[in-house]
């Protein structure tokens, strides 16, 4: 059996499979080092395995992975494009540095004894994501979905040795998450009911041409399910106190990935599976997904100026950058397309940077209020550095992974004639300036409270995949090749596939 | 009256509907986290008859396999291999995990896990079919040793064409093509006509995946609990109000 013919499925297996051994593995021998290296090491190979795919698809096209050898669309199918390829690359890229950089972070948020059950939850929440990115079977993403939300239900819990707030955040994204999977599933039934199959290619053979009311409600419920789960606008408020509570290294995590995650699912859907040309998609997107898209990009970040805790402040500015990806789908042109991928890859770097800093913070002052940052310059100057950088990348400026996004996606209002789309951007960026030039002022020029006790830089273990992260925000800013380049061929593919 | 029918007709979706709203509006209304998770229970749970109720075929048995399977077995001996493919395999399988079938009558339905019975998808599935009512040599339908599944009363020889037809089903072309097999199939099998089994399936993911959703909620109200001491939505908000900013704020904002 050729071992390369195997690849797609091996970042599926690889952590389902570890995460229980993971779990065995003593949490307090050895300071729990044992599940936390057997992890890492388990996530470089799913980064490795995730980037071969990348370059196989990139190389010479899409790739169909038959599990059992059922072909589809009666057996369930792995179909790796260049838009999943992407987004299976950032997700175990992002875990690839979040799980070295988790280590001291963790063992001073959570109970020593859960250590090896962290580690074994963030493998599986790891391997849901993954599965929802890479499968063809729409059923199938359901399944993976819950995957991860369940263990990320979990991981948010575990917050709650530091602040019992942990608790009732994991509950009420355990409520909000379970109706948008079950409103997703509703939607499925429908569209299973239009058609009888739900192999995603085999979806949208049965669906062309085919317009009536049943498939139009199916598109509602995914969209709100998923749009529940992406934290669209405004279905959001499960997500300011799940990532504010939640272990700092589990912020950073899920920040970047698991509501990008959802994004993906809503553009598939619409173009893989229903078709951008489908009667209704231009009304959709004009009177849902852009009106929600625009409320988001200013409604959230206006609340983030007000936030006085940090890792809330990032929340709320993650929904607005989900309705810039979300204002990007809905011009319904390939380069609006191409301008979400490519946010949708960028923001995962910049907000995983982000959070990364906060918990840094958290490990040295212990808080994630911003007083907490007065004077961070001068006393932890590598993290003010990164947050700086990413925070600035966030904002849009030039030489970083912001601008590049940001760019593209002026360009795509421009190209499809829509200058007040433009100027709508343009205009919410100003309120990323606020919110983000608040904390890099009180870092930069406000002096450390006289009381303060002195503290040392982030350990290295957690420096070194943060500066990494940072370094993706510039490099990524200056050499757009890799990104915009794949995002245009794979928006080129989704809407080609549309037409 | 036309309107009644229309009613009438779709029975299962307004137990759907109806069920679907009371859920939500428990999650939504209630502030005891305990009648919320079960409010989103009975929400997930109408979804899982809406899925069942969409795989019914009119007059449809269960879809378990019903011929004289056993008995080409006993000549043939692994008839897995005559149908050729691994396809047949997982048949085989159930009707070996099924000792105590014969001691229900010799000649009776022997319920054995037919590989995916989903006609208007399942091409090579089919041609299983059809291998296995060739083997079976006693085509006639027998009466049911579990009497909850319920066997299409009188057998016609269009209970083939009811799967075709069954309401909402679109076919899919290469089904089409294979629809003379679902006939002779149905017509040797003693005109059976299955339900549907892929939603059923379906569901029975779905359900796990309520029960380990409701496990989590559970263990989180557990815990919440032991945090707070109480399990009241708005209790709790107000311990929350007290620990960031104080009683006396915490007062104003309830007031």
């Amino acid at each position: 059996m050729n071992i390369l013919a195997q690849l797609p499925v091996i970042p599926i297996i690889l952590p389902l499979v570890t995460a229980p051994l993971a779990m065995l593995m003593p949490s307090e021998k050895m300071g729990g080092r044992a599940p936390f290296v057997f992890a890492t090491f388990v996530v470089w190979a799913v980064f490795a395995a995730c980037a071969g795919l990348l370059h196989s698809v990139a190389t010479t096209g899409p790739i169909s992975y038959h599990l059992g050898d059922w072909a589809p669309p009666i057996g369930i199918e792995y179909r790796i494009d260049l838009a999943n390829a992407l987004v299976l690359t950032l997700v175990s890229g992002i875990a690839a540095l979040v799980f070295p950089f988790s280590y001291e972070s963790i063992r001073s948020e959570i109970d020593r004894r859960q250590i090896s059950y962290f580690y074994a939850a963030l493998l599986i929440c790891m391997t849901g994501l993954l599965g929802v990115t890479i499968t063809g079977d729409a059923f199938n993403v359901f399944v993976f979905l819950e995957i991860s939300s369940l263990s990320t239900y979990a991981l948010v819990a575990m917050g709650a040795d530091k602040d019992r707030r942990a608790l009732t955040a994991s509950f009420n994204y355990l409520v909000m998450g379970t109706i948008g999977a079950t409103f997703f599933v509703i939607g499925l039934g429908l569209l299973y009911q239009a058609t009888g199959t739900l192999n995603m290619a085999d979806l949208k053979i049965q669906l062309a041409g085919d317009k009536n009311r049943m498939v139009e409600a199916g598109f509602a419920f995914i969209v709100v399910g998923m749009g529940l789960k992406a934290a669209m606008f405004p279905m959001h408020l499960w997500m300011p106190n799940a990532y504010a509570y939640a272990p700092s290294a589990v912020s950073a995590f899920i920040a970047a990935t698991s509501t990008k995650v959802a994004v993906y699912v809503i553009i598939r859907f619409i173009y893989t599976v229903i078709g951008a040309d489908f009667s209704f998609a231009p009304a959709a997107f004009a009177w849902l997904i852009a009106p929600l898209a625009i409320a988001g990009m200013f409604f959230a970040s206006g609340v983030a100026i007000f936030q006085d805790d940090v890792k809330r402040m990032l929340a709320y500015s993650s929904v607005g950058q989900i309705g810039y990806m979300l204002f990007g789908v809905s011009f319904g042109t390939e380069p609006g397309l191409a301008a979400s991928l490519v946010h949708l890859f960028n923001h995962g770097l910049m907000k995983g940077a982000l959070f990364m800093a906060a918990a840094c913070v958290m490990l040295r002052v212990g808080s994630h209020n911003c007083s907490a940052y007065a004077g961070l310059a001068r006393r932890m100057p590598f993290t003010a550095g990164a947050f700086i950088v990413s925070g600035l990348s966030l904002i849009g400026v030039p030489l970083t992974v912001g601008f590049i996004s940001k760019w593209q996606l002026l360009a795509a209002a421009f190209d499809s004639g829509r200058a007040w789309a433009g100027f709508l951007i343009v205009a919410s960026s100003f309120l990323a300036v606020i919110y983000v030039g608040r904390v890099i002022e009180l870092m930069v020029l406000k002096p450390a409270p006289a009381d303060a006790p002195e503290i040392k830089e982030a350990p290295l273990s957690m420096l070194v995949p943060m500066l990494i992260l940072v370094a993706a925000n510039v490099y990524f800013g200056l050499h757009t090749e890799l990104t915009v380049d794949l995002s245009e061929r794979a928006a080129h593919a989704l809407m080609g596939a549309g037409r | 009256m036309d309107i009644l029918n229309f009613f009438a007709e779709r029975y299962n979706y307004w137990i759907f509907i109806t069920l679907m709203m009371m859920g939500l509006y428990i999650v939504i209304s209630r502030g005891n986290l305990i009648k919320k998770l079960i409010g989103l229970n009975v929400f997930q749970t109408s979804v899982f008859i809406y899925y069942i109720s969409i795989g019914k075929i009119a007059g449809g048995t269960a879809p378990i396999y019903v011929a004289g399977d056993m008995e080409s077995r006993a000549h043939g001996g692994g008839h897995g291999a005559e149908n050729g493919g691994g396809h047949s395999a997982p048949g085989a399988d159930g009707a070996d995990a099924l000792p105590g079938k014969d001691a229900l009558g010799a000649g009776a339905l022997h319920a054995d896990d037919m590989p995916h019975g989903d006609f208007e998808l399942a091409g090579n599935d089919l041609a299983t079919l059809t291998g296995n009512a060739q083997g079976a040599h006693a085509p006639a339908l027998h009466a049911a040793p579990d009497a909850g599944a319920p066997i299409a009363g009188a057998p016609d020889s269009s209970g083939a064409n009811d799967i075709l037809a069954a309401p909402a089903l679109k076919i899919e072309e290469h089904a089409i093509a294979a629809a003379d097999a679902v006939k002779e199939v149905a017509h040797q099998a003693g005109d059976v006509v299955y339900s549907n089994p892929l939603p059923h399936v379906l569901i029975l993911t779905a359900i796990v995946v309520g029960i380990a959703t409701t496990a989590v909620g559970l263990a989180l109200v557990v815990r919440i609990r032991e945090a707070y001491g109480t399990i009241e939505e708005d209790e709790l908000e107000s311990a929350d109000n007290v620990a960031e900013f104080g009683a006396a704020r915490a007062q104003e904002a309830v007031a």
